[in-house]
């Protein structure tokens, strides 16, 4: 993985010693907290419902087996010992106190880590396929370019003051596990006659007004890339609304001026741009791609998983739901669950972090990456460690079963932790998967997407969620509005809203009332509930949600 | 017609330590709701808001929360201003820790 250079510790050395004369200067007076605030959000520093959260990134989601320790430490030195895992690959601290968050900040520099642009009206930290450089699907490693995307927008002085914030996700496989088209910017790596280059999708992205990107290239070629980024951005630049800050992403631009028109300025900007790009670029990729060379894969017989899986049930069932298919021989990808049946989805203690460190040094060739699904991967295990690695995980409440199924929830901090929420999410979550744990029915219904946010921000990512609920506030309390038949995958879809929403009391067993209908709808084990409901449509599911037909027009 | 005015108690967050704080009748600050003054009179809620305000150096964002008075000191009516009196609901690691 990326090592940063000189150039980088010095540069992060000199922004950090800025922000550490920013903080005592807030502390003694000398700043008000009106110019201090950009300044904190800059470094991402928000001030919360409870304490102060620190935003820090995890480049594409990629984490050695130091930097994790370096968590883990921080969240012992500095927090509560813990830290959550986010949508965006990021690790958020609930609890820093203000005047230490510039040791905090140091800290993370040891291990080429930062907080910068984890906020704010800025290219956000690139977000990529949770399984680049091991899956089996892979065309290329995203990560490489996702690092270059990462260094060309880094305090880039033209995108420091967007319109809005400005998220760019990218895969490098056939099946987007990246959700590209909730992006502003969604690249998925492409092959043309033995070429490599991108697909662009442009306005993509979740929140108040949810929109699915539109391709603006379905094939650009890799060299020019940074300059067609530049397009998109200035494009956007140019002509983003700053009237209304709701409508100041790039997806209103497009659903404003459709996208031919769009495109037709991108390539504009394009033609412009294009000759101030001598080739630097691509010198630069070709060094970052270096550092992201893959492991020395070992060749080796697979025969103790295999009669792990055979002798061990709960082995078993973990293997069938958190491994997926590598690409070298004898190798498996871990999806390391962290939502252990009742646990806050993502977080992770420091313990834990720290025995992740140790099984990614053991048995995973140093490699480490956080899911926009809130889980932590172990990218490359030979199958032949999976037994002694699984048993390590479930010494340490990391063996949960339940990748993918109804309690692999995602779900944003909520009212729990965060100021802009209008309804907690994490107990939600939490009632859900215990719920389904106490029915023994999870492994039946098989494959279903619950996400739950807790404003209309969409942290959570309720809207792409098979099953998507959104937390509201009605007239002082807890409301929930559930919608169905999103999709975050390559049939990217936005969600319906079925109907009135619940209390919060009673909005467990809704969701319990809409998975038992789909057992009984289901034509098939194999049918899963997105498809019963691309199906069946809304009616059944509504039927379920309300017994009662006074129901609906509360 | 104006609306009635209804009880509050004037809270921010702590500058150094994002605690939510509750601005007491003798012009301390408290962690605990409990111990805040309850203000039941217009003119004298902005009086106590301007006070606040003044204090940039101590605290950060200072507002008026609506309470309902009730036998333990004040009771917040809404939800947020209760969670942000008890700290987050998921496991007791927050204010609740304590209680």
């Amino acid at each position: 993985m990326y090592r940063y250079s000189e150039f980088d510790r010095a540069f992060l050395a000199e922004r950090n010693r800025q922000f550490r004369a920013q903080v005592a200067r807030r502390i003694d007076g000398s700043l008000t907290e009106d110019e201090f605030k950009p300044l904190r959000l800059m470094n991402g520093l928000y001030l919360q419902l409870h304490a102060y959260m620190l935003r820090v990134a995890i480049p594409y989601g990629t984490l050695n087996p130091s930097q994790m320790r370096k968590l883990a430490e921080i969240a012992d030195r500095w927090d509560k010992g813990y830290g959550h895992f986010t949508t965006r690959q990021n690790i958020q601290y609930n609890w820093p106190r203000l005047n230490e968050v510039p040791d905090i900040l140091d800290a993370l520099a040891e291990v080429g880590l930062h907080a910068i642009q984890t906020s704010g009206n800025t290219i956000r930290n690139v977000t990529a396929d949770h399984f680049a450089g091991a899956a089996a699907d892979e065309i290329a490693d995203p990560r490489p370019v996702a690092e270059l995307i990462r260094q060309w927008s880094t305090d880039h002085p033209e995108y420091q003051f967007l319109g809005r914030k400005f998220k760019i996700g990218i895969t490098g496989a056939t099946h987007d596990r990246a959700v590209i088209r909730a992006h502003d910017i969604g690249l998925r790596i492409v092959e043309r006659d033995g070429a490599q280059g991108f697909e662009v999708v442009v306005g993509g992205g979740l929140g108040r007004t949810p929109m699915i990107g539109s391709t603006l290239r379905d094939f650009l070629p890799r060299a020019d890339l940074l300059p067609y980024l530049e397009a998109v951005l200035t494009t956007y630049n140019l002509l983003g609304r700053r009237d209304n800050k709701f409508k100041a992403r790039i997806k209103i631009l497009l659903h404003e001026h459709g996208v031919d028109k769009i495109r037709a300025l991108v390539e504009e900007q394009f033609l412009r741009l294009r000759g101030d790009f001598s080739g630097v670029d691509q010198q630069r990729l070709a060094e970052i791609e270096t550092f992201f060379a893959p492991p020395a894969f070992r060749d080796a017989p697979s025969s103790a998983f295999d009669d792990a899986r055979a002798a061990d049930p709960v082995f078993r069932a973990w293997a069938d739901t958190n491994l997926s298919a590598h690409r070298a021989p004898g190798y498996a990808i871990v999806t390391v669950s962290l939502k252990a049946h009742g646990a806050t989805p993502g977080d992770a203690s420091s313990d834990q972090m720290r025995l992740l460190a140790d099984l990614a040094e053991r048995y995973g060739h140093h490699e480490l990456r956080i899911s926009h699904e809130q889980n932590v991967i172990l990218p490359h295990v030979h199958k032949s460690d999976l037994p002694a690695l699984h048993a390590a995980l479930r010494n340490a409440g990391l063996g949960t079963a339940n990748i993918g199924l109804i309690s692999d929830i995602i779900a944003c901090p909520g009212m729990d932790y965060c100021a802009l929420a209008t309804a907690r999410s994490i107990p939600v979550a939490q009632q859900i998967a215990t719920r389904f744990e106490e029915l023994k029915l999870e492994h039946d219904v098989g494959p279903l997407k619950i996400k739950i946010s807790g404003c209309i921000n969409a942290c959570g990512h309720h809207h792409v969620g098979h099953i998507g609920i959104l937390g509201l506030d009605r007239a002082g309390v807890e409301n929930y509005q559930i919608t169905l038949g999103g999709d975050a995958t390559d049939d990217a879809a936005i969600g319906t809203r079925a109907g009135p929403g619940f209390s919060a009391d009673d909005i467990v067993g809704a969701v319990e009332r809409l998975v038992l209908a789909y057992l009984d709808l289901r034509e098939s084990r194999d049918e899963t509930f997105l498809h019963t409901f691309r199906r069946l449509g809304m009616a059944p599911f509504r039927a379920a949600l309300y017994p009662r037909t006074s129901d609906m027009a509360a | 017609m104006p609306r009635p005015f209804t009880p509050k108690v004037v809270t921010a967050s702590a500058l150094i330590e994002g605690d939510v704080i509750y601005l007491t009748a003798d012009d301390t600050w408290s962690r605990d709701l409990s111990r805040a003054e309850i203000i039941t009179d217009e003119a004298h809620a902005q009086l106590r808001l301007l006070h606040a305000e003044r204090q940039a150096n101590e605290l950060v964002g200072a507002y008026l929360a609506d309470v309902a008075p009730g036998a333990g000191g004040p009771q917040p009516t809404h939800f947020r201003e209760d969670f942000r009196r008890r700290g987050p609901s998921n496991y007791p690691h927050g204010k609740q820790e304590a209680v």
